[in-house]
């Protein structure tokens, strides 16, 4: 029997208060995720049980128990008070999948400042929006990725400090820089936790636009309520599994699931903070005996890619129960991993802004392959009118998919937006900004995106940023992007450039634009293809139409074209 | 041609994937299992590759495991000079 039992009886009987008593909260009281997610579980005489079993690379390993990262916690949480960062300050980690940044994330939170996850690809201009927006004031990161803060410093006159994790003294510190050595710092047996409230703020993630710059997310310290719930009944996960959450906590399935969903239920997961290879994952999985696997369908897609030979190398039998989330899993997935793993892999659907999955396929629910699945308990999932904004009655039509406003993992606004945050509201619905329909049955199917946002590999990135950041190399006078489709990360990013008097298309050029924007940007940021083009469509009044370069992309109609600008 | 191969290959690498303060890069240095180069950045590389050696490697070839390495790509390039 799964953890959920009977999704018809949740439904009937459900309230938040459920994880609520399981985690002993009461309300109007202190709540830190920090503690729940070390102490609590020490306090319920499982300290001595493995947290955490980290891989990096060269198989080079290393293993906490939740008493070792309770202390670690601490010890991380003592150093940045004694730098002098208080409760409510921003503390960025830009890192690989260090133990640092698991244990960091829990530290931060126990002094009562906000993470700041940032993902560790991200060149110097993503940083430094996302460092500038936030008025960050310490961030922790590897020496390999501190050239990127040095470049930027100049301009965050309110970054105090740069603490570096893996400083080996080759090089001088420089200015604003400090070593911390988490295996070398004398471990703090106690620390005084930050008395957090349900609504004081936990984790900033920032999440792509389709206009302006990317918005930071505020969660609070009572979104864990909905992640400890959703991860034990939508991921199954049970005391005696092996979890692995493939997801980076750079981004917010990393933290939701890949930190506070696991460790708050006291189990056992484990990190491969490596690139991706089939044959290093099957390993990863066969060594640590996996049990309960959480990834994204672009890896799905590439693992397919790779065959079923490589499969039958390994002893990959442990495996019990496979999620997926990121984009919609394609019904050729999720027969694959049936006929290779012996059970399908379980879609799920949520947001940065959501903070917890919300619409999901259930363990023990019948499942249609490619169907995004059902609203969680607690949740009201609906198909809007987008012209109304009211629920279709009735099912098939396709509509933009609305949540109601109030479970506990929701965001509690974009930081320093207020204006974009009200937008996402309509009718007293929270827009997700995604097309769906509902079928008889009850069962939700993704459509695409309402807006021009590129979903690819399961990460957004808004073609704003992109066309921003294009426009600085010196040969882009004028530049669209746009999504195309790509058969492993559903869509890549395309850019159509007109290049200024005297450049020429080249093939030298296009692989120095793709670098230019890989660089400055990020990986997912650089366009995949780059077509030169003589001018751009634009309407009377000068916009761009993206959409009718899109639908080209997508063989989609491209529909009115009155406003085009004549030739 | 094979050394010289390589070593373009590899300062190519240097001089695009690697930051400062990283680990050295050689010939043997496993790049996409490393987390060197990711599967996005590959197709930036698979281009350069393209564009030097004037030849055109087939998706399906452009594996995460040909790419793991300089000495792999060597091996995958000379397939299609050869050709």
């Amino acid at each position: 029997m799964s953890n959920i039992g009977s999704y018809e009886d949740r439904l009937r009987n459900f309230s938040w208060s459920l994880a609520e008593q399981e985690l002993e909260y009461v309300p109007g009281g202190t709540i830190n995720i920090g503690w729940y997610c070390s102490d609590r579980i020490c306090l319920k005489g499982q300290g001595e049980k493995t947290a955490l079993l980290w891989e990096g690379l060269g198989g080079v390993e290393k293993k906490f128990t939740y008493n070792d990262i309770r202390r670690a916690s601490n010890t991380i949480g003592a150093f940045l008070r004694g730098l002098g960062i208080t409760d409510g300050e921003r503390v960025c980690l830009f890192m690989d999948k260090a133990p640092e940044l698991y244990i960091g994330v829990l530290g931060i939170l126990k002094i009562g400042a906000i993470a700041q996850p940032l993902f560790s690809a991200f060149g110097d201009e993503s940083l430094f929006v996302r460092l500038e927006n936030a008025q960050t004031t310490a961030i922790m990161t590897q020496k390999k990725h501190a050239p990127k803060v040095r470049k930027i410093l100049d301009k965050l006159p309110c970054l105090k400090r740069i603490i570096i994790i893996d400083h080996d003294g080759k090089a001088p510190l420089r200015e604003r820089e400090v070593a911390f050595s988490l295996e070398k710092a004398e471990s703090v047996e106690h620390l005084d936790v930050f008395s957090t409230l349900a609504e004081s703020p936990s984790l900033l993630h920032y999440t792509s636009g389709t206009t302006g710059q990317p918005k930071g997310v505020k969660h609070v310290h009572y979104s864990l309520i909905a992640q400890y719930l959703t991860a034990k009944w939508v991921l199954d996960i049970r005391p005696d599994d092996v979890y692995w959450c493939t997801a980076d906590p750079g981004w917010v399935t990393g933290t939701s699931y890949g930190i506070i969903g696991p460790w708050s239920l006291g189990v056992t997961q484990c990190v491969l903070d490596s690139g991706f290879s089939a044959e290093a994952w099957y390993k990863f999985i066969q060594k640590n005996k996996v049990t309960n696997w959480y990834s994204a369908p672009t890896a799905i897609r590439s693992l397919m890619k790779a065959g079923e030979e490589i499969i039958k190398k390994h002893n990959v039998s442990s495996l019990r129960m496979l999620s997926s989330v990121g984009e919609p899993l394609n019904p050729e997935a999720v027969i694959w991993s049936e006929k290779v793993f012996g059970k399908a892999f379980l879609d799920t659907y949520f947001q940065t802004e959501t903070g917890a999955i919300m619409i999901t396929n259930f363990p023990g629910m019948k499942i249609k392959p490619g169907s995004m699945g059902k609203p969680f308990p607690g949740i009201t999932g609906v198909v809007l009118d987008p012209q109304t904004y009211e629920p279709y009655p009735g099912s098939g039509k396709i509509g933009l998919i609305g949540l109601r406003p109030g479970w506990p993992s929701m965001m509690r606004a974009y930081w320093d937006n207020e204006e974009t945050y009200r937008k996402k509201f309509k009718n007293g619905w929270y827009m997700t900004g995604d097309r769906a329909s509902i079928d008889k049955e009850g069962y939700f199917w993704f459509v695409g995106r309402d807006d021009d946002i590129i979903n690819t590999g399961g990460h957004l990135v808004s073609p704003f940023e992109v066309e921003s950041a294009l426009i600085e190399h010196p040969a882009v006078a004028e530049s669209a992007v746009v999504s195309k489709p790509d058969p492993i990360n559903m869509e890549v990013v395309k850019a159509f450039v007109a290049l200024k008097a005297g450049f020429s298309p080249s093939a030298e050029l296009d692989l120095e634009i793709m670098n230019f924007i890989r660089k400055k940007l990020s990986p997912l940021a650089m366009p995949q293809e780059i077509e030169f083009v003589g001018s751009l469509p634009k309407t009377r009044s000068g916009k761009i139409m993206r959409r009718i370069l899109k639908a080209k992309e997508w063989g989609e109609e491209i529909g009115d074209t009155s406003t085009l600008e004549d030739d | 041609m094979a050394d010289e191969l390589k070593d373009i290959v590899l300062k190519y690498v240097i001089a695009e994937y690697s930051e400062d303060g990283s680990d050295p890069i050689t010939f043997d240095t496993p790049l996409i299992s490393g987390g060197i180069v990711d599967s996005f950045s590959m197709v930036s590389l698979k281009r350069f590759l393209e564009n030097t050696y004037k030849i055109s490697i087939p998706d399906d070839q452009a594996t995460p495991e040909a790419f793991d390495s300089v000495d792999k790509i060597a091996v995958l390039v000379r397939r299609f000079t050869k050709a």
